[in-house]
């Protein structure tokens, strides 16, 4: 039965004699990234629900008289510099350095509000106009799927302010480290879902 | 108090929400409080709060983590099947113009909640709790990869499990089927609270499904002992691993349809409503993208414990390992290929029935290989007739059959005829009871040693075992027939009195079924009694084959003293084979992770915050929804999760086996 090369000669060994040092947290990247895709399908399916939906305007408003593209051009550009700007963030953690991390932080930070910002006026425009989730299935997809991605970039924001109080009072510890990494995976992976968003609903369906 | 004030603190809770014009509702109520509090009373009496706290509720430890699952499984069983019987009572009397015992609005509730209980919060934490039990002792580690995670998985389990139970006092079930179809699930149908009570209990408890499906998918990548290579994970560590990838691919799906569902019913969007563009057959899509994996979630990890058990009580090694290992994940890859084929009758099309119909029967062929795997297995082994091996077989004879109905189902032409029939019903419980919880009860029986150092009684069994076998036969063949004639689901009253013989000879089933859960519970308590008797130190009863019989039983905490090298499949026979000796110094500290409350407190949270939205109590929900974010900010501080265990306790705990060991072999 004995077939691998552990027993060649000598006594087999069945275990080990010192305790090979779990990394603390090694798991935690391949756990969140698991996370990420488990959100990422949420995302799919509200994705798949405009795609069913979203020329459903029951006599309502359609895109064409709704978006507002150089609007949404400035929000997507605001998300994209914040994605760079976490990027900085990482980079001057790599360093060690603790003040500016938190800068590019909170420049990250202030680039995620403006996204927000703009955001929270383009709906309220909307629902002034009469365009509210409840006037036809392609705006309650319309609404679902871009303020899940809001209210994930509000957690994102939330989260961002915990981890900078972390540093704050702990520094870069490896605990914090690891909490960073992970944070810029879920801002990066919103990034990516906003690249969709912006495709598939803004400029797409500018030419339904 | 000015009828505002009411309405702000109770929403559309009131005194007439609460069922007693019901007598059966308030007649369960009363025994249900009465048991609840001898339960409480007797906890308290013998001081076991502080206990079953420290011990249990706040442990990180898998072991005790799985078994709390299986006790959760266990007390909603009782509940799902007090709703089958009362269904196939009612179904048998309601003739000749009697509308039996339960009227319209009370029967439909115990469909849906039948339903529903008997998946999400029987199966499922049966099944989530075996994986947590066997998983890492399987793989040599010490626990799952996020022991947090996984006691919070739990308690959000329990918390989604809450919520149903409390719609049987407070309020209502929903009346909708147990997938809540729009457009009879949306506001306009169910304005009541039923609908509210299913959502909300499902993604409380979904939550903690995929938390846990990430958690044992981690465990398995990163945590196997050293040698352990992908292609010698027993066959349940495999299995297990396809069935949380199922998990952590398909409960989002779940997640976000509901979210839509819940959308409709409080905001007034248009996702699944019959006008203003929404589309009732989306739902119908979307949540059985969910639906069809959640079968093969319930039942792979059940084919992982009929493999160990087959190869175990042969006492050989499993025929054609990898060929299981390979239709275990077409299996899963499958598995996202055939929704479509619980609605056929959709409409859409001969093209699109076809396709989905083929890749249907296709699942058959993996399925068959490993029906033939065990065969040979058992073929020229010497065969141990213990009671897991009984369900084994009972499985293989019981689920073959439901194999080939499913066969015959997934022939759009004939599933038209069939559809929405009874025909159906008997299918899929052929395939859930003859598969998940014949399977449940063969890794129960099997296992149980291993978690508690002594076996069950196998007299008591075995009255189980024919009590569940053949009322299972005598409780679904007559649904086969009945579904042939042309006899639809749900239904609550018979015109035709030819058809009332076949639901008494069901009903007679469900009584033998009764008998068999007594049995069990029979079983449980004469073996915890006679437990001296049926003591096992070895740690190995049945002559095992995997790691987790090589340590005590039950486990310590720390699981093993020495992590195991890992040299081949089967690695504790081999162990055995290759001259294995226990080591008996050298120890060394081990690390592992702290007990904590969080995760009983923010799933309280999580089940007051349902609570809010279903009643409309807007300030409950605001404020538990305020407490779970800061109870969850608040716990990212804690930066000292773990602690050592001395090699001092390590080498009494060790020693401590030793001598039992030592005076087992004296006397043997």
């Amino acid at each position: 039965m004995a077939s691998t090369a552990i027993t060649a000669g000598a006594e087999p060994v069945f275990h080990l004699e010192e305790e090979h040092a779990h990394a603390e947290g090694g798991s935690t990247m391949l756990g969140f990234w698991l996370y990420l895709m488990s959100d990422c399908l949420i995302f799919a399916m509200l994705f798949a629900a405009f795609g069913v939906l979203g020329g459903n305007y029951a006599a309502g408003p359609a895109p064409k008289d709704l978006f507002d593209l150089g609007l949404v051009a400035v929000n997507t550009t605001m998300l994209l510099l914040s994605s760079i700007t976490y990027g900085f963030a990482m980079l001057t953690m790599d360093k060690g350095r603790v003040g500016a991390t938190q800068a590019w932080l909170a420049v990250t930070m202030l680039f995620g509000l403006a996204f927000l910002s703009i955001e929270l006026y383009e709906f309220a425009h909307m629902i002034d106009e009469g365009a509210t989730p409840q006037r036809s299935a392609f705006l309650s997809s319309f609404f679902t799927l871009v303020g899940t991605h809001g209210l994930h970039v509000t957690f994102g924001i939330v989260w961002m302010l915990t981890l900078m109080v972390q540093v704050a009072r702990y520094g870069l510890i490896e605990a914090n480290r690891r909490r960073l990494m992970c944070l810029s995976m879920f801002w990066h992976f919103l990034d990516i879902v906003w690249i969709g968003v912006f495709t598939f609903v803004y400029l797409m369906g500018m030419l339904r | 108090m000015p009828d505002t004030l009411t309405k702000f603190i109770f929403g559309r809770l009131t005194l007439e929400s609460l069922p007693l014009h019901e007598p059966i509702v308030v007649g369960t109520f009363v025994v249900v409080a009465l048991g609840g509090l001898a339960l409480l009373g007797a906890v308290t009496y013998f001081k076991l709060w502080g206990y079953l706290w420290r011990e249990w509720f706040t442990s990180v430890d898998h072991k005790k983590i799985g078994i709390m699952y299986m006790v959760l499984g266990l007390v909603m069983l009782l509940r799902g099947f007090s709703d089958a019987i009362m269904m196939r009572l009612q179904q048998a009397i309601a003739f000749n113009g009697s509308e039996g015992y339960l009227n319209a609005h009370h029967y439909d509730q115990i469909f849906t909640a039948h339903g529903v209980i008997m998946i999400f919060f029987v199966a499922m934490p049966f099944v989530t709790g075996l994986m947590n039990f066997v998983v890492p002792l399987q793989i040599g580690a010490r626990d799952v990869s996020f022991p947090f995670l996984n006691n919070f998985s739990f308690w959000m389990t329990v918390g989604g499990a809450i919520l149903v139970m409390a719609s049987l006092f407070v309020g209502e079930f929903a009346r909708t089927g147990w997938l809540a179809y729009p457009p009879l699930s949306g506001i306009n149908y169910s304005p009541d609270v039923g609908v509210d009570y299913y959502i909300w209990a499902l993604q409380v408890a979904g939550v903690g499904t995929t938390l846990s499906g990430i958690n044992l998918i981690c465990t398995i990548i990163k945590m196997r002992a050293p040698g352990m290579t992908m292609m010698r994970m027993p066959v349940f560590t495999w299995t297990s691993l396809c069935t949380n990838v199922l998990i952590v691919a398909s409960f989002p799906v779940l997640t976000a349809v509901l979210t839509l569902l819940a959308l409709d019913r409080y905001v007034g969007t248009n996702f699944f409503t019959n006008d203003f563009g929404g589309n009732p057959m989306m739902y119908v899509n979307l949540i059985w993208i969910w639906g069809h994996p959640e079968v093969y979630i319930l039942i792979l990890p059940l084919f992982g414990v009929f493999s160990e058990v087959t190869s175990t009580f042969s006492g050989k090694r499993l025929f054609g390992y990898t060929s299981m290992v390979y239709a275990t994940v077409v299996i899963t890859i499958l598995s996202y290929l055939v929704w479509l084929h619980h609605f056929f009758t959709m409409g859409s099309g001969a093209s699109v029935n076809s396709f989905f119909g083929i890749t249907t029967m296709i699942i058959s062929i993996p399925t068959g290989a490993k029906m033939f795997n065990w065969l040979f297995t058992m073929y020229r082994g010497r065969i141990r007739f213990e009671l897991p091996m009984m369900w084994t077989l009972a499985f293989m004879l019981t689920f073959v059959v439901g194999g080939m109905t499913g066969v015959l189902l997934a022939v759009p032409p004939a599933d038209f005829v069939l559809h929405n029939s009874l025909f159906l019903i008997a299918h899929f419980h052929n395939v859930i009871i003859g598969g998940v919880l014949f399977g449940l009860f063969a890794g129960i029986a099997y296992w149980w040693p291993k978690a508690f150092g002594f076996r069950l009684d196998p007299f008591w069994g075995k009255v189980s075992f024919w009590c569940w076998v053949l009322g299972f036969w005598l409780a679904f063949m007559p649904l086969y027939i009945l579904g042939l004639m042309g006899v639809t689901r749900r239904m609550r009253v018979f015109d035709d009195p030819s058809l009332q013989i076949w639901f008494v000879i069901a009903a007679f089933g469900a009584v033998l079924i009764a008998c068999g859960i007594a049995a069990f519970l029979v079983q449980i308590f004469v073996s915890i009694r006679k437990r001296a008797e049926l003591v096992d130190v070895t740690g190995d009863p049945w002559d095992g084959r995997t790691l987790e019989w090589s340590t005590s039983s039950p486990p310590p905490a720390y699981n093993f003293a020495f992590t195991p090298i890992i040299r081949d499949n089967d690695a504790w026979w081999d162990m055995k084979k290759a001259g294995y000796r226990r080591p008996l110094s050298g120890f060394r500290p081990i690390h592992m992770p702290s007990n904590t409350g969080t995760g009983v407190v923010l799933a309280a949270f999580s089940v007051a915050l349902g609570f809010g939205l279903i009643w409309y109590m807007w300030w409950l929900a605001a404020l538990s929804f305020v407490c779970l974010i800061a109870t969850a900010i608040g716990h990212t501080f804690n930066y000292h999760r773990d602690f050592d265990i001395p090699a001092a306790e390590i080498a009494q705990t060790e020693e401590v086996r030793t001598t039992l060991l030592a005076a087992e072999g004296a006397r043997a």
